[in-house]
């Protein structure tokens, strides 16, 4: 008889498991998983003792008391956001963009109409094919240097990977944006090696700023152990080779040299 | 699970209710606001304990929650769960204070004092009214041993562990506060309980041995 992982057995008693079904059956015939539950369920027992203080009974009105004086008189409503200094940056350089493509496309000499569908949609997988591109270059470049962190002083109790933690939190936020998109483009190969990327920047983001070298050779070791660095290098292989090929054929007789640069500036702008 | 969740005609009626105070806040009534504090803040400071381990941490979490909700209040969807909402807001800035924390940590450490009658003191963690001094000394032992083991899991661990096993919450919800996938965010409550199970298997199980010894004698 097969037996259920930890992982399957933790995810059941979590109430996370995908085939609960399949795991009940399992274990209403099996002694030796329902005694491996018993022990993952001590262990959950013996945490439940933990006990969370009591505020007290007037807890919300001391909470209220602490913030009103701070709260501003009327909450801002969802449109004042945009004006927030962050929120407008972006807004301005959403509308540049906008601006540039729209030149773009009228300085672009226009192809035959059933040409537009099939051009937009190479333009957008080579947008995409160049981002993803560029940011698994990124983590990549972030996950060779933690894997080549040391102490500067062999003396030194602690390594200070802070860097390398920041980059991996900036770099978390595009990864989740990359994977959603692949997985709408119906990419799953590219989402499934995002994913498991996107865990690795996890634990790096999360991690302590300074760690021992103990801590640091479990990183290393788990960035090893998934491969992650070599996925990343095959599927960047592969993005380049795609870009090349994805590359807009040089345009139709009787065009002119200049027409020809003309598309190649337009294409570096996008 | 420890959950303490309302039945699911209680939990309609407050999330109406909800609604009816975001709305009239919006319309400039801040003290329908502090109908919102008072309902939900016992609820986010028990998250925030759970996940920053100590009391004035978990203080702070609830104050910064409920003002950042505040202020985003005209982001708020209608049709949303006002308690969930606040809940993640102040799981993201408990990530945020244990981040803090864990530096400024690494900098003096502390050591634990048990006051008695509160929840630092060992005998809280005994069930029966006259714990054996062997039952005792082991409890003391366990609860540091739980504190470390919740204190090594990584930042993602913890919140994932918190949410979902003492909170009862979904793999989406925290999956939205880790940023993350859903898988990542399963992935995360697996990794924490088989850290902590690590960690404290032995300490239970030598538990066992101790209430069953002080039943024999």
């Amino acid at each position: 008889m097969k037996h259920m992982t930890e992982e399957e057995l933790i995810a059941y008693r979590e109430g996370v498991a995908s085939q609960r079904a399949v795991i009940a059956n399992h274990l209403a015939a099996c002694e030796e998983c329902r005694a491996e539950l018993e022990r993952i369920e001590a262990v959950l027992a013996a945490l439940d003792t933990l006990p969370v203080p009591n505020p007290g009974d007037d807890y919300g009105g001391h909470v209220w008391r602490q913030i009103a004086p701070r709260l501003p008189e009327r909450p801002a409503r969802w449109w004042q956001a945009w004006f927030e200094p962050q929120r407008l940056g972006a807004l301005v350089t959403v509308a540049a963009l906008l601006v540039v493509a729209f030149l773009t496309g009228r300085i672009t000499k226009r192809g035959p109409i059933g040409n537009d569908v099939a051009n937009t949609e190479q333009i957008r997988e080579r947008v995409l094919v160049v981002a993803v591109g560029e940011h698994l270059g990124r983590s990549e470049m972030m996950l060779v240097e933690l894997s080549n962190a040391a102490p500067l002083d062999p003396a030194q109790e602690h390594v200070n990977i802070s860097a390398e933690q920041h980059r991996a939190e900036n770099l978390l936020d595009e990864n989740r944006l990359y994977r959603q998109t692949a997985l709408q483009e119906g990419n799953a190969a590219l989402a499934s090696v995002l994913d498991e990327l996107e865990r690795v920047l996890l634990d790096v983001a999360h991690s302590p700023d300074q760690v021992t070298p103990a801590q640091l050779g479990k990183i290393r070791q788990k960035i090893e152990a998934q491969g992650i660095l070599f996925k990343v290098r095959v599927v960047g292989r592969e993005l380049q080779e795609r870009q090349q090929t994805t590359k807009p054929a040089p345009a139709a007789n009787g065009s002119k040299e200049s027409e020809r640069n003309k598309y190649d500036r337009a294409e570096c702008s996008v | 699970m420890n959950r303490m969740q309302p039945s699911v005609e209680n939990a309609q009626t407050i999330a109406e209710s909800d609604a009816v105070a975001v709305e009239r806040t919006l319309a400039g009534d801040r003290d329908a606001f502090r109908v919102l504090v008072e309902r939900h803040s016992r609820n986010v400071f028990r998250l925030a304990y759970r996940m920053t381990g100590n009391r004035p941490d978990a203080e702070e979490v609830v104050q910064e929650a409920f003002l950042r909700a505040y202020q985003k209040l005209g982001k708020f969807e209608a049709r949303a769960n006002f308690g969930t909402w606040v809940y993640r807001i102040a799981a993201n800035y408990a990530i945020d204070r244990m981040r803090q924390r864990k530096k400024e940590e690494a900098r003096k450490v502390e050591p634990v004092i048990y006051e008695e009658g509160t929840e630092n003191d060992p005998v809280t963690l005994v069930q029966d009214a006259a714990p054996t001094p062997e039952r005792l000394a082991h409890n003391i032992e366990l609860r540091k041993q739980m504190k470390i083991a919740l204190a090594a899991l990584s930042h993602s661990e913890r919140t994932a562990f918190v949410m979902r096993h003492w909170e009862g919450c979904a793999i989406e919800e925290i999956a939205a506060v880790l940023k993350s996938s859903s898988s990542a965010a399963k992935n995360a409550v697996f990794r924490a309980v088989q850290k902590l199970r690590l960690a404290l298997q032995p300490f239970v199980v030598k538990g066992t041995q101790v209430r069953a010894m002080g039943t024999e004698s």
